[in-house]
């Protein structure tokens, strides 16, 4: 029993703290390293931000060119898919049109009117500084569903900027470097926007599930949803404009609501980054 | 004479894969998101580091598979450290395993393997959920897991094959 339990001793010992052939460090050293490092990461000190900072930077060009062959393999399986799927999409793309047609002469009517009570109330409209930046990285990986772009401080990119897909909201910027920056996408699990869903102005909470959907949280009251019930940014919290819109409720058939983007997140090549300022209606 | 130093340089060349697909993979991350199969993804950092470990320690240095531990944090957006953790972890049991196994066999590996996983990820879980209060879909960590474990056996398999034709005169070769 003392026997092996003294070899199952020299075996941890032998093979935390033996150095190999060429190695300058022993597990153990590095692994206290790396607890040192968590720590130091925990409690945001200036060091380890620098750190990251400049590892961002390097590692965001290096991945970049890394992923390219993967990202073409990507593109090729995406637009092989696109070229068997083409009339079937013809016909959609024209029902669609028809559609929106009629829906552009409502709308301009609607922005017009709108306009005038808005002047009516001293309301505020909203301003933006607009940016457009090339995806370097989409880290669509289990754990966390974020995008890298080429735009930094350098370009005057702010943490909390929303980032649009042509004009649906996919995310927040969470990190800022100086010739980089990292979105948060909507669909990851850490993604929480206040939303209001319309028709019916329900205010409420939209949460990523780190899948290609949403769920709407913390709604207080009863609410019907229906399918196709459109979700918008409620401008609550002023980090972004109300009225972005970000995706559409689906309703399944065992009453689960979800909320399915508008964009397709995992095809993202360029974005729009905005940031939003309150300016008086002269 | 030309011929053979271009030999010898291509040799020396393919001593260091297991070292440049790490780097490659920790700031790539083949995973195949882009299937999207439903909880299909697979960590190809902790495959190649436990065979490697495991069989040729020299091949990938611990310093190195820290510094790729790094460099997976900002890739995937980690806090600083974790990664680096995690993969000196997987290279402690693989240690472990090598100094008590006096007849190393692929099946005993792999289940090794299944049980290093699932010690490293649930510290790594812990980590993340406990002190940075980052959210993570605990089944897509199963299937990762799951995957992982699958695949180990048929890369183990492919790096057993590398291992033999490039390392076959080294008598560190395992």
């Amino acid at each position: 029993m003392a026997t092996s339990r003294d070899d199952f001793v020299i075996a941890i010992r032998s093979a935390f703290l033996k150095k190999g052939n060429q190695q300058r460090f022993s597990l153990l050293v590095l692994i206290f390293f790396s607890i040192i490092l968590i720590a130091l990461s925990r409690f945001n000190l200036p060091a380890i931000n620098y750190l990251k900072i400049s590892l961002n930077e390097i590692i965001y060009r290096a991945s970049f060119v890394v992923s390219i062959p993967e990202q073409q393999i990507q593109n090729a399986s995406i637009e092989l898919n696109k070229h068997f799927k083409l009339y079937e999409d013809l016909e959609v793309t024209k029902k669609k049109l028809k559609q929106l047609e009629f829906e552009k002469y409502n709308s301009n009517y609607l922005t017009g009117e709108n306009k005038r009570l808005r002047k009516l109330i001293d309301e505020y409209i909203i301003q933006s500084d607009e940016l457009v930046a090339k995806v370097l990285l989409d880290k669509n990986s289990p754990f966390l569903k974020s995008i890298i772009v080429n735009k930094g401080s350098k370009d005057n990119v702010k943490l909390g900027m929303a980032v649009l897909d042509d004009q649906y909201l996919i995310g927040k910027i969470v990190e800022v470097n100086y010739s980089t920056s990292r979105a948060l996408l909507v669909s990851d699990l850490n993604s929480k926007i206040p939303v209001s869903v319309e028709p019916g102005n329900l205010l409420s909470i939209l949460s990523g599930t780190g899948k290609r959907y949403g769920k709407i949280q913390y709604t207080e009251q009863d609410f019907d949803f229906q399918n196709s019930n459109i979700v918008y940014t409620s401008g609550s919290g002023g980090i972004f404009k109300s009225g972005i819109p970000i995706g559409k409720i689906i309703i399944e058939s065992n009453n689960n609501i979800k909320v399915k983007f508008f964009s397709n997140l995992s095809q993202i090549t360029f974005v729009k980054l905005i940031s939003f300022e309150k300016e008086e209606i002269k | 004479m030309s011929i053979q130093v271009k030999t010898s340089v291509f040799k020396k060349l393919l001593t260091f894969v297991p070292l440049i697909l790490l780097f490659t993979s920790v700031m790539n991350e083949f995973d195949f998101n882009y299937l999207n199969f439903k909880y299909f993804s697979f960590n190809f950092p902790f495959i190649l580091i436990y065979y490697w470990s495991l069989k040729r320690s020299e091949s990938l240095g611990y310093g190195y598979i820290f510094i790729a531990g790094l460099f997976n944090d900002v890739t995937i957006g980690f806090p600083i450290g974790v990664s680096g953790l995690t993969y000196l972890l997987i290279c402690g049991f693989a240690a472990y395993l090598r100094n008590i196994t006096l007849r190393p066999n692929l099946i005993n590996d792999w289940l090794f393997f299944l049980f290093t996983i699932l010690f490293v990820t649930s510290i790594n879980y812990f980590l993340l959920i406990s002190i940075f209060s980052i959210e993570m879909n605990y089944y897509e960590l199963m299937g990762n897991i799951f995957f992982t474990f699958i695949f180990y056996y048929i890369f183990g398999y492919l790096f057993d094959v590398y291992k033999r034709l490039v390392f076959k005169g080294n008598k560190n070769a395992g």
